[in-house]
């Protein structure tokens, strides 16, 4: 008798998916899938409106990474307005900088020490009531304060160069509109301990070493867990060094050889398709030239780890170089080593904010640049989560005709599907019964990712987690809620 | 030597670009510029999109926080103020956060937490457009006028350790 197993919703993730699980009469996998069950409808309602309206207009779609959105819009929107991607002033883009390597200070520190670290502190098959931020905070109280300063001081950034946490306006077509006083400098870098930048780079250098030690403990584990060949895409900077705010594209395979070569994303279309499939209202992305089959890509910090050459800041190039040996300087595949990336990712955003916070151009008023205005524009950022896709047709009359967006969430779906594939071949295929470690283990596999199911698809809702077993005829066996 | 003041934070949350998500936000500024106008310095004000780990130290430094947030609970026929406690019960997304929930967190981490309310203004429609709805803004007026008579019922910022207030009801 062949079962089907569901997890809905998956925990620890932002949004609502479920994954269903079909097993054959001697419990083997023979199908997974990770379903996204929310309905996307931005793209449409954006249509009509004027464009300087779209910075703002896209942080209604998730209160997550509202950051990433202002930030991609307003880069299309730089196109549009004859400014292009390269002609801001000196203050503009490093005030968008700030504020971006903020967003991926905060977003990835949100990440390891809350929604990560409880699966890896107390283990993937631990209780349920164990793994969670509470018992972190209970256990291990020193990590759990850093995450949540950590966190603040992200979230500080923002306000400062954003203006405001909700419905930020400070990056608009053009440039930026203020730019930060020496008392905002001050504050990040002679803040009261431990609310300073150079206790934050401190901390992420220990993050790093936590995750490390965790590694040499459990070796087998996390290289094996989720581990699956694959290509990576991601924006490089000219030069081939990691830039999470700007640069062109590039994907290699996993062995290493260029399949993107380094090209401008306002043509992206030319070599991005993607596929609509009948059971998830998420698309499925690939490479034209690789082909649907096989042009699938993961994006995310281990994805932009293998893509680039070198990490422009000395703490964080040491720690890529000890990351790149692993693996002898081929493609990392392995999906807990995306947690390892994210944090080398961290302490590079620190040594970022710190540079720019010591650069006098912060404090200039030279905020906007001027051009000639044109039709279309593309945008495209590194966000916390992976490449993000934004690109606008405005008419005439300044109003927006069309929107379309693939965000970093998206650009994952084939990689999440073959994760859950891959953790369902090695905990769950054979057993003869099912617990919920196991169940957990998939959602390890999902989290590894940092999905964000809301920005995905554009939508709210909310479900209980559900797991239910049916047999081969969709008899329902049995139900557990969590 | 007289008493220290307390130092008081409303708080709202909410998405204003979904409707009448954005009612604890609406609050906040309107009463910001209230206490602007009438010169009250006594208390702070926060804003966000959502709760979340970090505002746990927030919390951890005032003596009464006021949560604001929409609600579309059964329980709230337009709005309600209800104390808080610490709990451990958590969103399934752990992106956002129920103000018990950074209770339970401050508690843990420093050692204690502020007197906490929540108050909830009931919301109607959560699509992507920015004006509220009618009702929404008419719960907004309550929601201002409870809270001001909460605070400031003597001129000074004062409050009870315990109380359940409705929008018919204020004290």
């Amino acid at each position: 008798m062949s079962r089907k197993l569901t997890i809905d919703p998956v925990t620890r993730v932002e949004g609502h998916g479920k994954v269903t699980i079909h097993l054959d009469d001697r419990n083997n996998v023979i199908q997974s899938r990770l379903h996204i069950v929310e309905f996307r409808g931005f793209e449409k309602f954006i249509q009509g409106r004027p464009y300087w309206e779209a910075p703002v207009l896209v942080q209604r779609l998730c209160g997550i990474c509202p950051v990433s959105h202002h930030l991609a819009a307003v880069k299309a929107l730089d196109v549009i307005v004859g400014v292009g991607p390269d002609g801001l002033t000196p203050t503009g883009e490093k005030m968008r900088r700030l504020m971006h390597y903020g967003q991926i200070f905060q977003s990835h520190s949100l990440h390891f020490f809350h929604l990560a670290s409880p699966d890896l502190l107390f283990g993937i098959d631990a209780p349920p009531a164990k793994r969670n931020i509470i018992e972190v905070a209970r256990e291990f109280k020193e990590l759990a304060v850093q995450g949540v300063m950590m966190r603040k001081f992200g979230q500080e950034i923002i306000r400062a160069t954003a203006g405001k946490k909700v419905h930020g306006t400070g990056a608009i077509p053009g440039g930026i509109n203020k730019n930060l006083s020496i008392e905002e400098r001050d504050y990040f870098l002679k803040g009261e301990d431990p609310l300073n930048i150079d206790k934050m780079i401190e901390w992420s250098v220990a993050a790093i070493e936590l995750f490390k030690d965790y590694h040499r403990k459990h070796r087998d584990m996390v290289d094996n867990f989720a581990a699956f060949p694959s290509n990576h895409l991601s924006l490089v900077r000219k030069d081939g060094a990691l830039d999470l705010y700007h640069g062109v594209l590039r994907a290699i395979d996993h062995k290493g050889n260029k399949i993107l070569h380094d090209v401008d994303y306002q043509n992206y279309l030319d070599y991005i398709g993607e596929e609509v499939k009948n059971w998830s209202y998420m698309k499925f992305p690939f490479l034209k030239n690789i082909g649907r089959e096989e042009g699938w890509y993961r994006v995310g910090p281990l994805a932009r780890l293998n893509t680039c050459d070198f990490i422009p800041s000395p703490l964080a190039q040491k720690a890529f170089e000890e990351f790149r040996a692993y693996t002898n300087g081929k493609p990392n595949n392995m999906s807990l080593h995306m947690h390892w990336a994210r944090l080398i990712e961290v302490l590079h955003a620190a040594e970022v904010m710190k540079e720019l916070l010591n650069d006098p151009d912060l404090q200039r008023d030279d905020l906007i640049a001027e051009g000639e205005r044109c039709e279309e524009g593309v945008g495209v950022i590194e966000a916390p989560r992976g490449t993000l896709f934004h690109h606008y047709k405005v008419n005439k009359e300044d109003l927006i005709t069309m929107c379309n967006l693939i965000v970093s969430t998206t650009n994952n779906n084939e990689p999440m599907n073959k994760a859950v594939r891959e953790v369902a071949d090695q905990m769950i295929s054979g057993q003869k019964a099912i617990k919920e470690g196991m169940l957990n283990a998939v959602e390890v596999a999902i989290r590894a990712y940092d999905p964000c199911l809301s920005c995905a698809t554009h939508a709210m809702g909310q479900m209980p987690l559900e797991v239910s077993l049916y047999d081969a005829e969709g008899e329902l066996l049995d139900i557990k809620t969590k | 030597m007289g008493e220290r003041k307390k130092k008081v934070l409303i708080y709202g949350y909410g998405n204003p670009g979904r409707q009448d998500d954005g009612l604890g936000i609406k609050l906040v500024e309107k009463l910001e510029a209230q206490a602007e106008k009438n010169g009250h310095k006594s208390m702070d004000f926060e804003s966000n999109y959502q709760l979340n780990i970090e505002d746990a130290h927030t919390i951890s430094t005032y003596d009464l926080v006021i949560f604001v947030d929409a609600s579309v609970e059964k329980d709230v026929d337009d709005i309600i103020l209800k104390t808080v406690m610490p709990t451990e019960k958590t969103e399934f997304t752990m992106h956002a956060m129920l103000p018990g929930f950074i209770l339970y967190l401050c508690q843990n981490l420093y050692g204690k937490y502020p007197d906490t309310y929540l108050l909830s203004i009931k919301g109607y429609e959560f699509e992507f457009m920015e004006d509220m709805t009618d009702r929404a803004k008419e719960n907004l007026k309550k929601a201002i006028n409870l809270i001001t008579g909460f605070l400031f019922s003597s001129g000074r910022p004062e409050y009870h350790s315990k109380v359940i207030m409705r929008g018919d009801r204020p004290e």
